[in-house]
């Protein structure tokens, strides 16, 4: 019998921040975690002093390949005038920032610290398309996956696949998440891909017209997304729209003991669940439309909080492909097993629906530098449930409870973080 | 009775020489494949190696277009030629990840879940730099 579990003491945020996401030729990690950082001190509405914040953990899953700079530990230390105290670097492919704030809020409950500052940094740009899909690939397992020409599009689109033949979904479903994340990414300053899907249509139809190329006949944004020349195969059946963008980009949250958090803000955040899990590669897995660590991550987080998924009123879901926003959404238990794609169908997740997922537009349009894209989520979760979230915040007014789902490689991390406004 | 040790290495140098791996716990009689050194059911750790037959049904696929450097340089593929990548559901019961050759990557709505496929052993290379890649084809 497992014991049920609790953190020695509470540990609220009072402070995140973010960088702008895109793709920075004229931006390198430090300075992406320079702005991000910057952000996360002025948010704090009573301040922190720098000074006092004991130690950081940061998220970093690949810069070692992506730009040659391992060890990323000290030298963010060093930029951030934060030696000689201890910062430690985690990884965990993209789910490494959540690892990085697992660690720091348990470092506050056992007591060993009262002020920590957990984040991530990503820089992936420098690199081709291709190179890029390698260095994504290093997260696949390497003597059986990878060997047979796996790359991560390529291990979402089997599962998509395999979802389509179980359940009798299409293609045309997944578009309705890609549609509906560029609907939200419209509202978020920040996002790489600030535009919905029209806009990039009608866009595309403007530069052919200056241009002087031939005009694109899309009856509408569907038929532009069918089109194999303006939305190319990726890895069948996913096309581009359907894929995360390569991104820049940084995140950090200031996470504090309970009973100081109103020394810096009266409006706190709590943590109040927290799950990871791990998973095996493909060929093992019991399921094709299903991720076991999910699983295990929603069994610990809502065992801690005491809450169910019925109580989780909005959500980021790691949608690093449309296929993986449906299966996440069903495996933490928003909807049943194979009525996801029904219900963005619907419009339950829109916006404006009952139960709103990725507001922030996701990884698919907000940006997905990996390293940085937990503590990213958690950001976007502080300022809806803050009421800060601008043109894109959720029109509810008792707004209460949100979560952070953060996937690594092809499932092998997965983590659910459940936040409350008291 | 194969003395070499249950690892990735071995799975590969047996690929080399057209034979197919799993191992077997030899406390429960579980059979792993790709083969593992520790029973993840029993945790029992004294595994046989067992040769397997090489047949299957495909579980699930992907035709991918963007593909890994490597994969571009060794086979030719690009953009405009696919290659098929998936999982093969084994007699024995036990699934595992390979190519797909001997279909057309370009035309993947002819591919079909649950096609039956035998091995393929797709040789680069000689001598030491021998490398085999496991691959099934339709029967």
């Amino acid at each position: 019998m497992q014991k049920k579990r609790k953190l020695g003491r509470g540990v609220a945020v009072v402070g995140t921040g973010m960088s702008r996401f895109g793709m920075f030729k004229d931006k390198d990690s430090r300075d992406l975690l320079v702005e991000a950082y910057s952000e996360m001190l002025s948010s704090v509405d009573k301040g922190v002093d720098p000074r006092d914040i004991e130690a950081i953990w940061l998220g970093n899953f690949s810069n070692d390949f992506y730009v040659h700079q391992g060890h990323m530990g000290p030298i963010v230390a060093d930029v951030l005038g934060h030696t000689p105290k201890p910062v430690t670097r985690t990884e965990g492919a993209c789910a490494a920032s959540t690892l990085a704030f697992r660690d720091a809020v348990f470092s506050i409950a056992s007591g060993y610290y009262d002020i920590v500052m957990a984040g991530g940094v990503e820089e992936m740009s420098k690199v081709t398309t291709e190179e890029a899909t390698e260095g994504l690939a290093l997260a696949l397992d390497r003597p059986y996956e990878g060997i047979v020409g796996f790359t991560f599009p390529g291990v979402f689109a089997s599962l998509a696949n395999a979802y389509f033949e179980r359940y009798g979904a299409t293609h045309e479903h997944l578009m309705n998440v890609t549609i509906k994340s560029h609907n939200n990414a419209r509202f978020n300053p920040k996002a790489q891909f600030k535009a919905s899907v029209h806009d990039i249509m009608n866009s595309r139809i403007e530069r052919a017209k200056k241009r002087g190329q031939p005009i694109p006949t899309w009856k509408d944004e569907r038929e532009f997304l069918r089109d194999l020349n303006a939305n190319p195969m990726v890895a069948w059946p996913l096309q581009v729209f359907d894929c995360c963008p390569m991104s820049d980009g940084a995140s950090c949250i200031l996470l504090v003991a309970e009973e100081i958090a109103k020394n810096f803000t009266d409006n706190p955040i709590y943590v109040i669940g927290i799950g990871q899990g791990s998973g095996r590669p493909l060929h093992t897995g019991a399921s094709f439309t299903s991720f076991e660590a999910n699983k295990n991550a929603a069994k610990e987080a809502y065992g801690l909080s005491g809450l169910t998924s019925k109580d989780i009123q909005f959500s980021e879901v790691h949608d690093c492909f449309s296929i993986a926003e449906i299966i996440h959404m069903e495996d933490l238990g928003f909807f049943k097993e194979g009525e996801g794609y029904k219900a963005v169908e619907e419009g339950l997740t829109r916006l404006d629906g009952p139960m709103p997922i990725n507001t922030s537009g996701g990884l698919k349009c907000k940006g997905h530098p990996v390293g940085a894209t937990g503590t990213a989520q958690m950001h976007e979760v502080w300022e809806q449930l803050r009421g800060e979230a601008g043109e894109r915040q959720i029109p509810n007014k008792n707004l209460r409870i949100g979560a952070s789902h953060n996937l690594g490689g092809t499932g092998g991390t997965c983590t659910f973080c459940i936040f409350e406004r008291r | 009775m194969e003395e070499r040790p249950i690892s990735a290495i071995s799975f590969h140098q047996f690929l080399n020489e057209e034979k197919l791996m799993g191992s077997k716990c030899k406390k429960c009689g579980t059979l792993f494949s790709p083969p593992r050194p520790i029973c993840i059911k029993c945790f029992g750790r004294e595994m046989d190696w067992v040769e397997l037959k090489g047949k299957g049904k495909l579980v699930t696929f992907t035709c991918i277009h963007v593909g890994p450097p490597w994969m571009i340089k060794e086979f030719g593929y690009d953009r405009k030629h696919p290659y098929c990548s998936g999982v093969v559901d084994l007699e024995e019961g036990v699934k595992i990840d390979a190519r797909i050759e001997g279909v057309d990557p370009s035309k993947p709505e002819t591919i079909k879940i649950g096609m039956p496929l035998k091995v393929k052993f797709l040789h680069r290379g000689e001598g030491e730099n021998l490398q085999t890649y496991l691959a099934f084809e339709p029967v």
